[in-house]
C-alpha cells in the first residue's frame, strides 16, 4: 500500500513556555523548540505499522521552509521511505484551504492509496485533512484511533466519539484519515537514527513544480486571516492559584475538599 | 601409619582386573568433557569482542581475593561459611583426586612434592577434607529440604523449582566423597589383613570410621569393596565432570576464569563496541544487545558461571518491590537460552530477538543500575552492563516507553529532561535574597575560576532541589573556594541517558559539557549530585578531577575550615542513606558519615542496609520518568527501614534520593514524623559562621527556615 502522511513542524508544547509577543499578534518564537506535530507522528507510526503488516511505502510530505526538513528526517529515521518538502515563498500566509490545495496538487502527482494527517496541529485548526479529502473527492474520517486493512480496497476504522465511546466504520480506498493520538505507541527516534538519514536527499517542489495557480495558496488567496492573539481574561468562577508549588497543592486540596471533590 | 595413595601400588592387584575398564572410563570421561566444553565455547566464539587480557596483576589479585579467599561469601553467614569449607576441601582434594584416578591404571602413583612425610600429612588433611566436604553436602541438602531459604525459590513465572537438580548434584558430591573415603578405608583394611602394621591417623574422619567398621571383613570382600569403591569414584567423578556444564555447577570449572576476567573499573559502563572510537560508532550497524550473540564472550561466561545462589535478587530493590526484574533470572534465562540453542548435537539456532522472547521490555527498564546485585555476587557476575546493552538494543529499535521519550527528546533539544528553557538553568542562583548571601559567578573563557560547580539538571531546575545548589554554593564560598558555574552552557551530564541506552545522545551531551568545562579553565570540578559525579569521573575523558560536595565538606571539617553548631533538637535521631552512585559505585561511605560525626550533639544510627548494602531509593535521572509496574515504591521501603532503625531524619547526599525520600515519606504517611535533608543542606545549616565565642542561634534558625521552607 502506498501511504502519504501529511505532517508539519510545530512548537513542542511540553518543552516550551508559550508567551505572547509584544505586538500581541503571535506567540514569542525566539526561544521555542520545534518538532514534529505530535498527532502527525502517530500518523507516521500508524502508516509504518500498516506497511509492516501488508507491505508498501510511506511518504511524508510537509509544506514549509528549509527548517522543516528536520521533521522529514526525523520521520525518515523512524522508517518512512521518502520525505518531500513543498516550499515556495508564494505559499507564505496560506490559510488551511491554501495548504489543502497545495497538498491536493502534490497528491495528484503521485499514486497514493491512503492519505493520513494528524488530527490537528498543536497550533492549528484541524481543517486541512477534511478540506484535502473534499478537494480530492475522497472519503474522509476524522479522529481515527484504529485501522484494519480489509480485502477489496476497504479499511475498517474506529473513531473516537465523545464520552470515550468508539464507532466502527468501513471506508473505501483511496481515502483521507485524520489520526488521533493514542492510536499506537510511536517508536523512539534518537540522534543516531537522524544522523543515519542526514545525507539522504529530500526532493522539494515549488508552486510551479506542482502546477499550482497563484490564486489557490498564499496570503492573497487566504480567506481566513488571524486578527488577534491573546490570553483569555479570567472568566466568572475561575481562579488561578499563583503561589509556590507547595502552596498551590495545599490550596487545591483545600478547594477540592471544600467542594466535596475529596473525601 | 599408612598413607593410602602412596602405597596404593601394593594393593593395586585388586584393581588390576579392571584396568581396561578404568582406562576406557578415563578416556570416555575426558573426551566427553572435552567435547562438551568445546560445544559450550561455540557461542563465546561467536560473541562480541571484549578485551579483558590487560592488567594481569590486578586480575590475579582479584582471583586471590574473590576466588581463592572467597571474599564475598561470608556476607551470607551460614551459606558462606559452608561454601568456604567445601571450597577449601575441594582445593585440598585436587591432587588426591588425580592420584586416585591414576591409581586405577598405574601401579606407582606419586604426587610430586607429596612423598614421605609431606605425603603423610597430606593424607591426613585429605581424609578430613573429604569428611568436611561430605558433611557440608549433607548439611546443604538438609538446608534445601528443611530450611528452604527464600532466595532459592523460583517464582512460577520463571519456571520450575531448581531444588531437585541442586540436591542431585550435592548428593553426587557426597557420594564421591564417600567412595573416595571407602577406597582409602578398604585399602588400609586390606593391608592390615595382609599383616602390615597400618593405622589411619585421621581419627574420626570418614575413612577412619569406614576402616574401623571394616576391620572384621574378609580379604576377598574387602578387595571387591576396594574395586567397587574405585569404580564408583571414577564413574561419579566423570559423571559430575560431564554433567556440571549442563547446570548450576558449571561454575566449578568457570569461576576461576570468570573472576580473572571480571570487570575492573567500577562505575563505568562498557562501550557500545570495544575498540571503536566515537566517530566509528556512526558506522556501526546495530547498537547494543538484540540477540544472544550480541552479548560479549565474558557476559556469556557470566551466564555459565552463575551458581544460582539468589544473592543478587535477594538484594535487588526492583525485585523486592515486585518489579518484573530479578537479576538471577536475567542470567538463568540467558543460560537456558544458550543451552537450548547451542545444543550438544546439531548446529546452533540463529539470532532470535531476546526482548519479547526471554526478556520483557519492562524487565529491562525496571533496573535502577544501583549495583546491589553486582556488589553481592560471589562470582563477580556483571548485570549493569548487560542491562545497558539490552537497553541500547531497544533504543536502537525505537522501542522506548512513551514516558521516557519525552524527557529524552527534551534532553536533545533543551539539554535537560524537563524541557525547561536553557536560559533558566542558573535561575536558582539569581534569587535576590540568595544573591545577597552568596554571589555565584558564571564562568566562561574570559571569566575563569579554580573550581567549577557542576550543578546538573535536577538541582538546577527543580524548585526543591535548588536548595541543595544554594547550600552547596554557600559551603564553597564559606571555605573560601574561588568557584563558579557554567550556567546556560551546562547541559545534563547524561549519566542516566547513557545508562538508559541512548549512547548517541549521551556522547553529544558529554562532548558539549566537556568542551564547556575545558573552556572555563577550572582546575577541578565539584558537584552535589552523585550521578553527575559518577559521569564526570568515569564517563567523561580529559576533564579536571571531580569531587563530591561531601568530600569537600569532610576535608574542610578536617582542616578546621568548617566548624558546626550543635544540632538544635538533641532528640532528633539521624540516619545516613548511602546514594548508590556515591557509595557502591564510588566507595564514598565515610566522608558523609565523618561530616555528620563532626556536628556536635548529632545522634546517628545506621540502618540495617547501609554502606555497600544500601537500598536504592527508586532511582534517579530518567528513572523518575519511568512508570514501573511495582507493588510499592522502593523509597517507601527505604523510609520504613529508617523508622525501623529508630531514626526520624534521613540524611542523604543526592538530589534524586531526596525526591524519592520526600515522596516516600508522604506516601508512607510519615509526614511530621520523618524528614529528609541533604548533607549539603544540613552542613550549610549547621556551619558556625560567626566567631566561635558567639553562638548564633538566631542566624541558624533563620537559615534553617530558609532551607526547610523551600
Amino acid at each position: 500500500m502506498e501511504i502519504l502522511v501529511c505532517a508539519r513542524r510545530a512548537p513542542d508544547t511540553s518543552e516550551n513556555e508559550i508567551a505572547l509577543n509584544s505586538a500581541g499578534n503571535d506567540i514569542e518564537r525566539d526561544d521555542l523548540v520545534y518538532s514534529i506535530n505530535e498527532p502527525d507522528n502517530y500518523a507516521v507510526e500508524e502508516a509504518l505499522q500498516i506497511i509492516a503488516r501488508i507491505g508498501g511505502h510511506v511518504t511524508v510530505v510537509t509544506v514549509g521552509g528549509e527548517d522543516d526538513e528536520e521533521i522529514l528526517r526525523r520521520e525518515m529515521a523512524m522508517g518512512a521511505n521518502h520525505g518531500v518538502l513543498i516550499t515556495d515563498g508564494a505559499f507564505a500566509g496560506s490559510d488551511g484551504r491554501g495548504i489543502a490545495a497545495i497538498l491536493k496538487a502534490f497528491v495528484q502527482k503521485g499514486n497514493y492509496d491512503l492519505i493520513l494527517t494528524g488530527v490537528q496541529a498543536e497550533d492549528g485548526a484541524a481543517q486541512v485533512g477534511g478540506m484535502l479529502a473534499a478537494m480530492l473527492d475522497y472519503p474522509f474520517a476524522s479522529l481515527v484511533n484504529s485501522i484494519e486493512v480489509l480485502e477489496g480496497g476497504k479499511l475498517k476504522i474506529s473513531r473516537e466519539i465523545e464520552g470515550g465511546n468508539k464507532e466502527l466504520n468501513e471506508i473505501d480506498l483511496p481515502c483521507v484519515l485524520s489520526i488521533q493520538t493514542g492510536i499506537n505507541e510511536p517508536r523512539y527516534v534518537g540522534m543516531r537514527g537522524i544522523r543515519a538519514v542526514a545525507s539522504v536527499p529530500i526532493p522539494s517542489y515549488s508552486a510551479a513544480g506542482l502546477g499550482l495557480e497563484g490564486s489557490m495558496a498564499g496570503a492573497a488567496a487566504a480567506r481566513v486571516r488571524r486578527i488577534d492573539y491573546f490570553v483569555p481574561s479570567l472568566g466568572r468562577g475561575a481562579e488561578i492559584l499563583a503561589g509556590s508549588r507547595e502552596e498551590n497543592i495545599e490550596k487545591l486540596i483545600e478547594l477540592l475538599a471544600a467542594k466535596g471533590g475529596l473525601k | 601409619m599408612v598413607v593410602g595413595i602412596q602405597i596404593s601400588g601394593q594393593v593395586t592387584n585388586w584393581l588390576a582386573p579392571g584396568r581396561t575398564l578404568f582406562l576406557f572410563i578415563h578416556f570416555l570421561g575426558v573426551s566427553c568433557f572435552a567435547y562438551i566444553v568445546t560445544k559450550r565455547l561455540v557461542p563465546l566464539l561467536r560473541a562480541e569482542r571484549d578485551p579483558r587480557f590487560d592488567r594481569p596483576l590486578t586480575r590475579a589479585a582479584k582471583v586471590l581475593k574473590f576466588w581463592l579467599l572467597q571474599w564475598k561469601h561470608p556476607r551470607y553467614r551460614t551459606a558462606g561459611i559452608v561454601h568456604i569449607l567445601f571450597f577449601a576441601g575441594f582445593i585440598l582434594l585436587v591432587a588426591r583426586a588425580f592420584a586416585v584416578l591414576i591409581a586405577g591404571v598405574s601401579e606407582n602413583v606419586e604426587i610430586p612434592g607429596l612423598s614421605g612425610g609431606a605425603g603423610q600429612v597430606y593424607s591426613v588433611v585429605t581424609d578430613y577434607a573429604a569428611t568436611v566436604v561430605f558433611l557440608c553436602m549433607v548439611f546443604a541438602i538438609a538446608r534445601r529440604l528443611v530450611f528452604k531459604p527464600a532466595r532459592y525459590a523460583v517464582p512460577a513465572r520463571y519456571g520450575k523449582p531448581h531444588t531437585a537438580d541442586a540436591i542431585f548434584l550435592l548428593a553426587l558430591i557426597a557420594i564421591l566423597m564417600l567412595a573416595d573415603s571407602l577406597f582409602d578405608a578398604t585399602n588400609v583394611a586390606l593391608m592390615a589383613q595382609q599383616g602390615q602394621t597400618v593405622e589411619l591417623a585421621s581419627f574420626l574422619s570418614l575413612p577412619w570410621i569406614l576402616k574401623t567398621s571394616l576391620a572384621s571383613t574378609s580379604a576377598p570382600a574387602l578387595g571387591s569393596l576396594y574395586y567397587q569403591a574405585y569404580l564408583s569414584h571414577e564413574v561419579v567423578f566423570y559423571f559430575l565432570l560431564c554433567y556440571r556444564p549442563f547446570g548450576i555447577q558449571f561454575h566449578v570449572e568457570t569461576s576461576l576464569f570468570n573472576v580473572y576476567f571480571s570487570k575492573l573499573d567500577k562505575g563505568t559502563v562498557k562501550p557500545v563496541k570495544w575498540c571503536a572510537s566515537d566517530k566509528q560508532l556512526d558506522q556501526v550497524k546495530s547498537f547494543g544487545v538484540k540477540t544472544f550473540e550480541d552479548f560479549s564472550w565474558k557476559h556469556m561466561l557470566d551466564f555459565y558461571s552463575c551458581a544460582d545462589c539468589g544473592r543478587c535478587s535477594d538484594n535487588c530493590p526492583a525485585n523486592s518491590v515486585a518489579r518484573p526484574l530479578s537479576p538471577r533470572f536475567i542470567t538463568i534465562k540467558a543460560r537456558d537460552y544458550a543451552f537450548q540453542n547451542y545444543t550438544m548435537f546439531g548446529s546452533p539456532g540463529n539470532g532470535k530477538p531476546l526482548i519479547g522472547t526471554i526478556y520483557s521490555e519492562d524487565e529491562i527498564w525496571s533496573c535502577t543500575t544501583c549495583g546491589a546485585c553486582e556488589e553481592e555476587c560471589p562470582l563477580l557476575i556483571e548485570y549493569i552492563d548487560k542491562i545497558v546493552d539490552l537497553r541500547r538494543g531497544m533504543v536502537d529499535d525505537g522501542n522506548v516507553p512513551g514516558s521516557l521519550q519525552k524527557p529524552l527528546k527534551a534532553l536533545e533539544s533543551r539539554g535537560n529532561p524537563y524541557g525547561k528553557m536553557e536560559k533558566k538553568r542558573a535561575d536558582w542562583a539569581n534569587a535576590k535574597e540568595f544573591q545577597q548571601l552568596c554571589h555565584v559567578r558564571t564562568l566562561d573563557k574570559k571569566n575563569g575560576a579554580d573550581t567549577l560547580y557542576f550543578v546538573d539538571s535536577i538541582t538546577a531546575y527543580d524548585d526543591r532541589m535548588q536548595s541543595i545548589a544554594r547550600s552547596t554554593a554557600k559551603i564553597l564560598s564559606h571555605v573560601g573556594e574561588n568557584f563558579g558555574i557554567l550556567g546556560v552552557a551546562e547541559k545534563d551530564s547524561g549519566h542516566e541517558v547513557r545508562r538508559f541506552g541512548e549512547e548517541t545522545l549521551f556522547v553529544a551531551l558529554r562532548d558539549h559539557n566537556a568542551d564547556a568545562i575545558k573552556a572555563c579553565g577550572a582546575k577541578r570540578v565539584v558537584t552535589s549530585d552523585p550521578h553527575a559525579y559518577n559521569a564526570l569521573k568515569h564517563d567523561y575523558k580529559d576533564v579536571p578531577p571531580v569531587e563530591h560536595i561531601s568530600q569537600v565538606i569532610a576535608k574542610a571539617v578536617k582542616s578546621g575550615k568548617i566548624k558546626f553548631n550543635p544540632v538544635e533538637n538533641a532528640n532528633d535521631v539521624y540516619t545516613y542513606h548511602d546514594p548508590c552512585y556515591l557509595g557502591r559505585h564510588n566507595q564514598i561511605y565515610d566522608d558523609p558519615r565523618d561530616v555528620l560525626g563532626a556536628i556536635p550533639g548529632l545522634k546517628r544510627v545506621e540502618m540495617k542496609r547501609s554502606r555497600d548494602r544500601s537500598f536504592c531509593c527508586g532511582g534517579g535521572g530518567l528513572m523518575l520518568f519511568y512508570e514501573p509496574k511495582e507493588e510499592q515504591r522502593m523509597g517507601v521501603k527505604r523510609v520504613r527501614m529508617a523508622v525501623e532503625a529508630g531514626a526520624n531524619v534521613i540524611v542523604t547526599a543526592c538530589p534524586f534520593c531526596m525526591v524519592n525520600m520526600e515522596d516516600a515519606i508522604k506516601v508512607a504517611g510519615l509526614e511530621g514524623k520523618m524528614k529528609a535533608i541533604d548533607l549539603a543542606e544540613l552542613a550549610d545549616q549547621q556551619i558556625k559562621r560567626e566567631s566561635p565565642h558567639v553562638e548564633a542561634p538566631e542566624a541558624a534558625v533563620v537559615h534553617q527556615e530558609y532551607v526547610m521552607g523551600r
